[in-house]
């Protein structure tokens, strides 16, 4: 059984289209990369599967679950986590109480009230950090970091609940070369962890940490398959390649 | 900053009745009981960005449960009449939340406004046309508050009575807001969404903080009644419930003792100039209401407290951070 199976996905806004029988599935411990065209309907699949939109046909199964109707945190607390395209680190918070706030996320209510967890959460909270290059920047606020720091915060929020997939939309946007190997260093070693979706545009980036990729065109899935299949492939390189 | 700003303010509230006559005594008892109240819409709103225009109901309510149980029943004893008060806004909290913040996705700010505005306008409306609540005229002579067999009337009593339980609920909201709940609080004011995306239940959140808030405003309720003998309509209304999210917005919100700035300066101004210039003062209270929220929209706190203060931290202190990062990196 697949982690994640989304079939069927159709997504309308008013006469527009954005997505029209589109789908992908991701194995446990998958990378999977999802490319296309500026407007192909790669931000909104993310979205559907993340619940920040209601697919208006379709079906979406996460750990043998139907999660298409599940408000997004129970998305979240199923083990589904999401990065959006736009940075929204919380930036009046510290960089130390963001991670916090995401690390305590599926705590019982009471458990925060009486602030039970705060102490054990430290080591996790530091280490996380550590791992993303941050440690150092723990006592500012967030919205103190550069464009490329804020955004390794969010994927170390997004992965502080330790979910089963991670949904990455364009982590690298707007990031320098130097930036962009850094966060490329930085999510491989969370192929232990766990499964990963990833928008992105930058192929190269893509080609090193991605198993697999799905290519989107005007809401439609074109092909799938591994990286050697996708390059091979005359559909994407009609569809796509030719366009970039 | 603001520990300072909360010891002056309490060294000052417990000192003010030797240097004050009977009647600004009960002036500044009164003062205490809206500081309760205001205390209560700056943890949903300052903590929490829920915004609330039904704080009355929930005070006016209480007080009128306050009232029916000293009328009816003969109790006065604080020891049952508060707790009841307490439920009282408690519930009514819970209801009103439960109708207007529950649901699949999170409710937006302006459906919650005007939810409660219309709550508080529905409910004063009612206790103007129910007889057995004393119509128009409410509910007068309620007996004296009680404990054991000391009766307390309005006073000095009253006043340390009001100031206790006021130190009590302040330093409860503070552990409140200063907790992890509170830092899950204040995601939930700078970006609902994305709290909503870390996996938080933001609709219980939001029910659960409005519930403490509704259960100040009923303290504040039950107190009030038992102040002024009497409890009527206007307790409900509109009005009140605006001028508690003034009294907010003119001290500063998030900061709690903001908001009991407010409630003093606004008072004390009002009760001064309605004595000298008794025509015009709503008019200059208006205006310098407007002048503090367009020119300081941080409130007059915001002239002692930093917006970095203010938001505090909920982590440890930053050198502890610091040494932690040391030994741990270090080989």
């Amino acid at each position: 059984m697949s982690l994640l199976e989304a079939r069927g996905i159709v997504k309308t806004f008013g006469k527009l289209t954005a997505l029209d029988d589109a789908g992908l599935t991701v194995e446990e411990g998958e990378f999977h990369g999802l490319i296309g065209p500026n407007g192909s309907g790669k931000s909104t699949l993310m979205k559907c599967i993340a619940g920040a939109e209601a697919p208006t046909a379709g079906t979406i199964r996460f750990a043998g679950r139907d999660i298409g109707r599940a408000a997004p945190a129970e998305r979240a607390r199923a083990g589904l986590s999401i990065k959006f395209q736009i940075t929204s680190v919380l930036p009046a918070l510290t960089v130390y109480d963001n991670v916090l706030l995401a690390l305590q996320a599926h705590s019982p209510l009471w458990s925060l009230i009486l602030s039970r967890t705060r102490r054990a959460w430290d080591v996790r909270v530091m280490q996380t950090l550590e791992q993303f290059r941050l440690a150092d920047r723990a006592a500012d606020q967030a919205a103190a970091l550069s464009h490329g720091q804020q955004q390794w915060l969010e994927i170390a929020m997004a992965l502080a609940s330790e979910p089963r997939l991670l949904l990455l939309d364009e982590p690298t946007g707007g990031m320098s070369l130097q930036e962009r190997r850094i966060t490329g260093e930085l999510l491989l070693p969370i192929k232990q962890r766990c499964s990963l979706i990833i928008v992105e545009h930058d192929l190269d980036f893509i080609r090193d940490i991605c198993d697999r990729l799905t290519v989107l065109d005007q809401g439609k899935v074109i092909e799938c398959g591994t990286i050697e299949q996708i390059q091979a492939s005359e559909k994407v390189q009609g569809a796509y390649l030719t366009r970039v | 900053m603001l520990p300072a700003l909360e010891i002056l303010a309490l060294v000052v509230f417990a000192l003010l009745p030797l240097g004050i006559n009977d009647y600004l005594t009960v002036f500044f008892t009164r003062v205490l009981i809206l500081v309760l109240l205001s205390i209560g819409f700056d943890l949903i709103w300052g903590f929490a960005g829920i915004m609330s225009f039904g704080q009355a109901v929930l005070f006016g309510s209480a007080g009128y449960a306050a009232a029916l149980l000293a009328r009816d029943l003969g109790v006065t004893s604080a020891l049952l009449v508060l707790p009841a008060a307490i439920g009282m806004g408690l519930l009514l909290a819970l209801l009103i939340g439960a109708f207007l913040l529950l649901g699949r996705n999170s409710t937006g700010l302006v459906f919650v406004a005007l939810g409660t505005l219309t709550a508080s306008y529905t409910a004063e409306r009612l206790a103007r046309g129910w007889y057995y609540l004393g119509g128009q005229n409410g509910i007068p002579s309620i007996p004296s508050l009680t404990l054991g067999s000391y009766e307390i009337d309005e006073g000095p009593v009253f006043y340390y009575l009001a100031l206790g339980i006021l130190v009590v609920v302040y330093v409860l909201c503070r552990l409140l807001v200063r907790s992890q709940f509170g830092l899950a609080l204040a995601g939930l004011r700078e970006q609902e969404t994305r709290v909503a995306f870390l996996g938080y239940r933001v609709p219980h959140l939001k029910l659960i903080v409005f519930a403490c808030s509704g259960a100040i405003s009923g303290l504040a309720g039950g107190l009030y009644c038992f102040h002024e003998g009497f409890v009527w309509p206007s307790m409900l209304g509109v009005v009140l419930s605006t001028q508690v999210v003034l009294y907010a917005l003119f001290g500063g919100v998030g900061t709690l003792i903001g908001a009991a700035l407010g409630v003093v300066v606004i008072e004390m101004l009002g009760f001064w100039l309605s004595e000298s210039y008794q025509k015009i003062w709503p008019i200059i209270l208006g205006m310098l209401l407007l002048l503090v929220i367009m020119f300081r929209p941080t409130g007059l706190i915001g002239l002692f407290v930093s917006e970095r203060e203010r938001i505090g931290q909920f982590g440890r202190p930053a050198k502890r951070r610091r040494d932690a990062v040391a030994r741990h990196v270090a080989p």
